[in-house]
């Protein structure tokens, strides 16, 4: 198979669901610009032109709401928010529209539209340039919410989710653009509410999401040094959640660690452990769960303090090591 | 086609036909929500009826049309069907939004409105989009935002507006001016409260119209659709007119204080029903019989409506969680 990196996957992908479909468009602030968006919208404008690669006015509800209209008009678009903060101001086209529409209405009118967000965090870019905002979107009715961690997922996944009949949330982090992968030429999906087992264990459950999947695998790495076989989940969408494929890894591995880069509280993995404590397993667990996720804290400016805010492998090591041999007070 | 063409005598009376099919539906929906019988909150159009009418009568099928809170007016306007609208103020499951809307939330994905949103300004970007989307797909439809005085408050009209003149989309914003948003008159919540002219600084037409004469809404609006069928872009259009009844629910609010019992009844003097009528009699296009069978004709419209809104079922238990998704 053929390896390329995560940008060049959603790349392709934009090239060929725009080849293949002519109700799919791009939509939002900085297509057309590297800056903004990478790699990911390379060469789109000089093949399907303004009518379909829309850079638009710092508009952020607007565009969104017309995104939502367009989708109603039978159109599919693609609307890029290209740092994950920005889609603050289109909080209300998101949760109160697209989300309720279906719903609203009696299921007689869905809006198929991809809210892409990417999130855009380290280099010292502050608590408004950085932020993870899957547990916001997943918290609302309405929305799918998916977060690829390899090239191959970013492909199939930005192809199930624009061929969703709803609004999916698209979250992707800049930190693996350059993550290289297997990926098909040709165009596949990856099934929304479906995650994947990376690597088998025996000792503990590591469900992680987008990047800290990545990690997790390297934690799994490093901790078979110390003869513990670590179970690594990536758990690819965060709404609809793949609650069969935790529960059978964690009834069999009877320990959990919970590995997201969004904040800890009211977050994805107090909703994982949530499942847990309310389902049959609890009583099986051989130690309390642990969540590796951001300190409740807006993410700081400052190199010094961004290496502590942000988790990374190190990190699922000690919370791994925690729910093995972890003196629980 | 200039704004003097002249207006087919069918269309006048089926403009007369649909502003009194309003008229006494709304009136009917008021003393059901008097009576209990309707508990979704319902924001009337009483007064308002030759706003929709006027535009909706410029309006192909194909055309969208997206409603705000104040709904029913647009929804009897653009073609929907009145029993099942009726149904869906009791929220049943025969309603237009399968009991799950109300009043604030219809739909008649059929005939041109793909919905309608509670929260002020909601659908007016929404509106700018299948305006995107007609001009992408190089569709000659057109939408239709109706919005109240109350919108312009808010920051996306003018991104919309701008995203909307920026790329010429075929989109015509309808401001209902009644003065009124809910309780503050307008004078206290903008600046300028010549709305037609906030279009203006986006290089858009904006223009003004007695919102109660039915006839001046659809030439402006005929107008608007034509040029934006035609390619030209968006238009503003503001259409003075007056809630009779309050914010919301079947009260007058005289007592409340909000308003004067003086300027309601100025208002209720230029009854735009009687305007029209008085001047179809005039040009002998209406009679007075063929004016008594409209409305013989409508009362027993909307007694059909109750009737089909009471003998349908409530949503049942399963219902609930059906429909979050598109399956």
């Amino acid at each position: 198979m053929r390896v390329i990196s995560y940008s060049k996957a959603i790349n392709e992908t934009l090239h060929q669901m725009m080849e293949r479909d002519d109700r799919v468009f791009l939509i939002g602030q900085g297509v057309t610009s590297p800056w903004y968006v990478g790699a990911t919208t390379s060469d789109l404008l000089q093949r399907f032109g303004t009518q379909r690669v829309i850079d638009t006015p710092v508009s952020e509800c607007a565009i969104t709401g017309a995104s939502v209209g367009a989708a109603l008009a039978g159109m599919r678009p693609i609307l890029v928010h290209p740092r994950m903060d920005f889609i603050y101001y289109a909080m209300d086209q998101i949760a109160n529209h697209a989300a309720n529409w279906h719903y609203m209405f009696g299921g007689q009118l869905s809006v198929p539209m991809t809210i892409w967000g990417i999130i855009n965090r380290g280099g010292e870019q502050a608590a408004q340039h950085s932020q993870a905002l899957q547990a916001i979107f997943g918290h609302l009715p309405g929305l799918k919410v998916v977060m690829p961690s390899t090239p191959y997922d970013a492909k199939g996944l930005l192809v199930s989710s624009i061929e969703d009949d709803n609004p999916v949330v698209y979250i992707d982090d800049r930190w693996l653009y350059e993550i290289m992968g297997d990926v098909p030429e040709e165009l596949y999906t990856v099934p929304i509410g479906k995650g994947a087992l990376r690597r088998r264990g025996r000792d503990v459950t590591v469900v992680a999401t987008s990047y800290m999947a990545q990690e997790a695998i390297k934690a799994a790495g490093i901790l078979e040094e110390d003869d513990i076989s670590a179970e690594v989940i990536d758990l690819r969408s965060i709404k609809p959640i793949d609650e069969d494929l935790i529960f059978d890894s964690v009834r069999k591995t009877r320990r959990l660690v919970v590995a997201d880069g969004g904040w800890k509280t009211y977050g994805v993995a107090a909703e994982i452990s949530a499942k847990i404590g309310e389902s049959g397993l609890f009583n099986r667990l051989k130690a309390p769960i642990t969540r590796v996720c951001l300190p409740d804290v807006p993410a700081p400016a400052s190199l010094a303090l961004e290496q502590i805010y942000y988790k990374n492998a190190m990190d699922i090591v000690d919370g791994v090591k925690m729910t093995i041999g972890g003196d629980y007070v | 086609m200039s704004a003097e063409a002249p207006i087919p005598d069918a269309a006048l009376l089926g403009m007369h036909q649909n502003m009194v099919r309003i008229r006494k539906f709304e009136e009917k929906v008021a003393d059901l929500v008097t009576s209990g019988e309707i508990i979704t909150p319902c924001h009337l159009y009483i007064g308002q009826e030759a706003v929709a009418t006027g535009v909706c009568a410029s309006l192909r099928v194909d055309d969208y049309v997206f409603s705000t809170h104040r709904s029913h007016g647009h929804y009897l306007s653009k073609g929907g069907d009145g029993k099942r609208l009726m149904a869906e103020l009791y929220c049943r499951a025969n309603g237009c939004s399968r009991g799950k809307g109300g009043s604030m939330h219809i739909t008649s994905p059929d005939i041109g409105l793909p919905g309608s949103s509670a929260i002020v300004a909601g659908t007016i970007p929404i509106a700018v989009g299948s305006a995107l989307s007609f001009s992408i797909q190089k569709r000659d439809s057109v939408s239709v935002s109706f919005f109240g005085d109350g919108a312009v408050d808010e920051g996306v009209f003018y991104e919309s507006l701008n995203f909307s003149a920026l790329k010429r989309l075929p989109v015509i914003f309808i401001c209902e001016n009644n003065l009124y948003s809910t309780h503050m008159p307008i004078s206290d919540c903008i600046s300028d409260t010549q709305i037609y002219k906030k279009a203006e600084p986006f290089n858009m037409p904006g223009l003004r119209v007695d919102g109660n004469d039915a006839i001046e809404v659809f030439r402006a609006a005929r107008w608007a659709v034509e040029r934006a069928r035609a390619g030209e872009g968006p238009a503003l259009i503001e259409c003075m007119t007056y809630r009779w009844r309050g914010h919301v629910g079947p009260n007058y609010d005289i007592d409340k204080g909000l308003r004067s019992e003086d300027e309601l009844k100025y208002w209720m003097s230029r009854c735009p029903i009687k305007f029209l009528e008085e001047t179809l009699i005039e040009r002998g296009v209406l009679s007075l019989s063929d004016k008594r069978q409209v409305y013989e004709k409508i009362e027993e419209e909307v007694e059909d409506a109750v009737a089909f809104a009471k003998g349908g079922p409530f949503p049942e238990e399963r219902d609930l969680s059906k429909d979050v998704f598109k399956m």
